[in-house]
């Protein structure tokens, strides 16, 4: 079956009618006549009582960007639940380096003010005050996180002035964010609120700063699995040096120092894109939409890099690691393409992955039928173009825009970044390349189906209608798609495999679907009992 | 690992937790949930507290964890979530059609002071379906605390009793344990002959098979029918203080079944505890092969006690699980150096703390409302032959080099061990195995060439 012939009706038909005329917007199919994207609705609130997959604005904030920053202590202030779930989930993998030595890196651990019914009704600063006072002299941390949860923003705490009068106190930073569980409408509002006070009171404040003639940053890059450690291995083969990944084994030290790179990549736009694009404003860095998840993606991608810095030796060695790289993995991909050739699967994940998986699973002869994101907006689907139609609503109003200024000082033309004319980084705009991302819906095959914060029922629904030959998704679904007979491999945590970036990371990941689809158990599900005999012996 | 933990003994951590021993409620009362058939658990609050504790469950479980959500955004956390509610119950049952909802509450709908029986109340609950509540606001207790509230709320919503003379049949209040801990409660009190209902009963909810169709609602949990009946059982077994006996105390003052307060039946003596009780309850003898699994767990006690006997260990995890393993272990000749819970109570302290006066052992430290940093700090001081507790322990064996025999929960980097029980005599043979092989092993892996030895 492919979308065309899927009447979304009959999918919804248990819905009370309220809730089929929300849930109908979240949904488009692709056909071969559209031009361009439907509009599709994303962001916008669940419907109490559904099965939803999507976490909290504090999900977003500390356990996606700012819990990974690995010389930071980030203390949850809040009842102990927050703070425990956020706690070594999401595989943020981190180790010691030349400036972050083991004993100031504290991403294993969890802080949280534990907050108590007296401290509910009481007012919870003094607590939160006193645990930095402690943290700071039991660890020294260089700089401290605070990550807000539901009840303190409901009771007031005054996290700024906590967090101003511990930094007079302590001379280090302390940064605050109000990342209230209740806020927005998804983990989407967290990512905005923490991109806010990285770029507000981290980037720019540093003076120390590599240096090399192509000094990146890969913006939205968490590391899962070590997938940064491979992106930083090509890059720094082809003469790029990484000044950091935000916020992948990332350290404050270096986050201070973002501001001297001359190119900014972003890899998941949904939770990062805010802090490329204040950065354009405020230091004049270009940035450019990369995927190093496919091997064909991570060739387009470095080919995109060299093309922006122009030059003839980069663009050169380029294409010698590129050969390289290709010749070792070529065989191997080769193999495992055989079993996974003409498979069809669901992709259900949240960030960015459900359109950069899409890219790897075709390097594998796999096609993604049906993929939803859990805390997307349009742009994410439709294109960044389609950003200044976007309508606000009482939840997006809530998070803070920061009014983003040139830099007085740190300011720098774009071209004078990439150290090129301004008529050949002109060129370079109207290519399309720079500050551009045409979303998901682009990629998808015709007969697919886009479907924003798809839900329990829906899923298993459209389980049912297509019957994929692998599901990715998170933990939450994984197990019950494996209870219908279908394989699933999540894709925030890599069921603890990985890299699957880059090359090496794509066999990694080849050889994980490929084991998947063929686990002997699955032909076994049936005992042989209850087989009737026309169905043979297997 | 760990290198920021600074040498001990460190005097500033008073405020707070550093890598905590416990969560929050709305776990235990999601979990507890699950053990009813046909239930639909339902986080009243934002999405995201309902998706950490599915996220858990799965994580430990390897099993779906279905629960749904009342969705707050701002909005609803200034005007109140009773419209969230109402709305939720309704799309709840139109669409996933359980027979029951067990709503628990957030921090968020008990700091904005949501009345949730009144909304229940005054909810479109369809003929035949129920809509039960707990109060789980995550500032108080632990999850094993949440378990408890939950347990409470089915009890006060459902046990009804008819005047009857009671029925030959004993109610099992498990408490938090795996679906294999449930079942193998169960199987031993079968064993004696006497009918009975758990409930909560996670079993073939939580270890449901693949049988390649999806079932929300799996075939095991325990049946309303059998729940409402509960209140015309003859007793009840509560199994572990901090899970069970508020419950049974409500189920007591509600239809007068007596209570009778059990440790989690994990050990020989919390076992014997058990098998006495159905015993002494209902004038039963003990079947000749419970005698016969006895037997085989002291027999392996004399075989192997030289591969732990004398040793120290340090234990941490709930109050119920870890005050019957700390019990088991005191009569394996263990020396229970470190005991530490998450979960407030002194109880904890004054019970653990009687165990080794009794013992004769001295020098341990004990402490309730503990941390994995204060266990941490302890060990730096001082360290242990072995390690016992959840996953989270891990971090604290590979930096101190101790080996570690995961129990408890949440176990999320091991696998199986829903589907083991360390309940029961069974329960004590897995356990003796798991600690044994472990020093084992350790033996094995650290020892010279000329020390390492084929017969153990």
């Amino acid at each position: 079956m492919t979308a065309t012939d899927l009447n979304v009706d009959d999918i919804m038909a248990p819905y009370p009618d309220k809730v089929i005329k929300n849930r109908k917007k979240h949904i488009v199919t692709k056909t071969a006549q559209a031009g361009s994207c439907p509009q599709i609705e994303a962001n916008t609130r669940t419907v109490p009582g559904i099965i939803s997959q999507r976490g909290c604005c504090y999900a977003g904030c500390k356990g996606v960007v700012v819990g990974p920053i690995k010389d930071m202590i980030t203390i949850t202030h809040g009842p102990i639940g927050c703070g425990y779930y956020s706690w070594g989930t999401r595989r943020n993998k981190a180790r010691a380096d030349d400036r972050t030595p083991p004993e100031q890196i504290y991403s294993a651990m969890c802080f949280s003010t534990d907050m108590q019914e007296s401290d509910i009704v009481f007012g919870g600063e003094k607590k939160l005050a006193k645990m930095i006072d402690e943290v700071v002299e039991i660890f020294h941390p260089r700089a401290i996180n605070i990550c807000s949860t539901c009840p303190i923003g409901l009771i007031g705490d005054d996290l700024g002035a906590v967090s101003k009068a511990a930094e007079e106190k302590h001379g280090i930073q302390v940064i605050h964010y109000n990342c209230e569980g209740y806020k927005g409408v998804s983990q989407s509002a967290g990512h905005h609120i923490a991109n806010n006070q990285i770029m507000e009171r981290i980037i720019g404040t540093g003076t120390d700063g590599p240096t090399g003639d192509y000094i990146i940053n890969i913006l939205g890059e968490y590391n899962i699995g070590g997938d940064g450690w491979e992106i930083e291995r090509i890059l720094e083969d082809i003469g790029y040096t990484v000044n950091s990944i935000l916020t992948g084994d990332s350290a404050y030290v270096n986050i201070k120092n973002l501001h001297t790179a001359h190119l900014n990549l972003v890899q998941c736009h949904r939770s990062i894109n805010y802090i490329a694009e204040m950065m354009e404003t405020k230091y004049g860095t270009p940035w450019l939409k990369v995927n190093f998840i496919g091997v064909e993606a991570t060739i387009a991608t470095l080919r995109d890099m060299a093309q922006c810095f122009g030059n003839e030796d980069l663009i050169a060695q380029t294409e010698v690691v590129i050969e390289r790289e290709l010749a070792a993995i070529t065989p191997e991909l080769e193999r495992y393409r055989s079993i996974c050739e003409g498979k069809t699967a669901f992709a259900f994940v949240g960030g960015s992955r459900s359109h950069h998986y899409q890219y790897l699973l075709k390097d594998l002869g796999m096609e993604v039928i049906v993929a939803g994101y859990e805390f997307a907006h349009r742009d994410d689907y439709e294109g960044r173009d389609v950003i200044p139609t976007i309508r606000s609503d009482a939840d997006s109003k809530n998070i803070p825009e920061l009014n983003i200024e040139p830099d007085p000082e740190m300011y720098e033309e774009p071209n004078l970044h990439l150290n090129m004319s301004r008529e050949k980084y002109n060129e370079l705009v109207e290519s399309g390349r720079l500050a551009s991302y045409a979303g998901m819906y682009p990629d998808m095959p015709d007969g697919s189906i886009m479907i924003d914060d798809p839900n329990h029922y829906e899923t298993e629904e459209l389980i049912g209608i297509f019957h994929p030959d692998l599901i990715f998704s998170g933990v939450r679904d994984k197990y019950i798609s494996h209870k219908m007979g279908v394989p699933s491999k999540q894709l925030h945590s890599y069921d603890y495999s990985g890299p699957y970036a880059g090359f090496r990371g794509a066999i990694i990941f080849a050889q994980d679907v490929a084991n998947a689809l063929s686990v002997p158990a699955w032909k076994m599900i049936t005992p042989p009992w209850e087989k009737s005999e026309t169905q043979g012996s297997e | 690992m760990l290198d920021c933990t600074p040498e001990g003994p460190v005097e500033t951590h008073t405020t707070g937790k550093i890598n905590p021993a416990k969560t929050c409620q709305p776990l235990g009362a999601m979990y507890a949930a699950l053990g009813i058939h046909g239930c639909l658990p339902h986080s009243h609050g934002s999405q995201g507290c309902c998706a950490y504790h599915r996220m858990a469950l799965t994580r430990h479980f390897r099993d779906p964890a279905m629960a749904s959500s009342s969705s707050f955004t701002e909005g609803a956390s200034v005007f109140g979530g009773a419209a969230n509610l109402k709305t939720s119950i309704k799309n709840v049952f139109a669409i996933y059609n359980p027979d029951i909802i067990a709503v628990h509450t957030t921090c968020l709908s008990e700091t904005i002071g949501d009345d949730v029986p009144t909304i229940i109340r005054q909810s479109e609950i369809p003929e035949g379906k129920y809509v039960i509540h707990a109060n789980t606001p995550s500032y108080h207790g632990s999850h094993v605390t949440g378990f408890s509230n939950m347990c409470k709320g089915i009890v006060s919503y459902l046990a009804e009793s008819d005047g009857t003379p009671k029925k030959e049949r004993v109610n099992i209040f498990p408490g938090f344990v795996n679906p294999a801990d449930m079942r193998e409660v169960r199987r031993i009190v079968t064993e004696m002959g006497v009918p009975s209902v758990m409930y909560p009963d996670t079993t073939d909810v939580m270890d449901s098979p693949l049988l390649n169709r999806y079932e929300m609602y799996p075939r095991g949990g325990a049946a309303i029918a059998d729940i409402i009946d509960s209140g015309n059982s003859k007793m009840t077994l509560a199994l572990g203080a901090w899970s069970s006996a508020e419950a049974a105390a409500i189920l007591q003052d509600k239809c007068g079944v007596p209570g009778v307060p059990l440790k989690l039946p994990i050990g020989v003596k919390a076992t014997d505890a058990l098998i006495m009780a159905v015993k002494d309850g209902f004038g039963v003898d003990v079947p000749e092969s419970l005698d016969i699994e006895r037997g085989q767990v002291i027999d392996t006690m004399i075989d192997t006690h030289f591969h732990y006997q004398g040793k120290t260990v340090a234990i941490f995890g709930d109050p119920d699980i870890v005050i019957a393993m700390t019990e088991f272990l005191i009569t394996l000749g263990m020396i229970p150096k470190y005991v530490l819970t998450g979960t407030n109570g002194k109880q904890f302290e004054t019970t653990i703390n009687g165990m080794l006066a009794e013992a004769g052992i001295e020098g341990s430290k004990v402490r309730a409302e503990g941390d994995l940093f204060d266990l941490h700090e302890w060990i730096k001081e001082e360290s242990v032959d072995l390690l016992m507790g959840n996953t989270h322990g891990k971090y604290i064996a590979r930096a101190e080099d101790i080996p570690l025999v995961r129990i408890g929960f949440p176990i999320m980097d091991r696998a199986v061990h829903p589907l083991m029980p360390v309940t029961g005599y069974r329960g004590c043979l897995r356990l003796i195995e798991m600690i044994s092989n472990t020093l084992l092993e350790r033996r094995d892996r650290d020892c010279a060439d000329e020390d390492y030895e084929l017969v153990l």
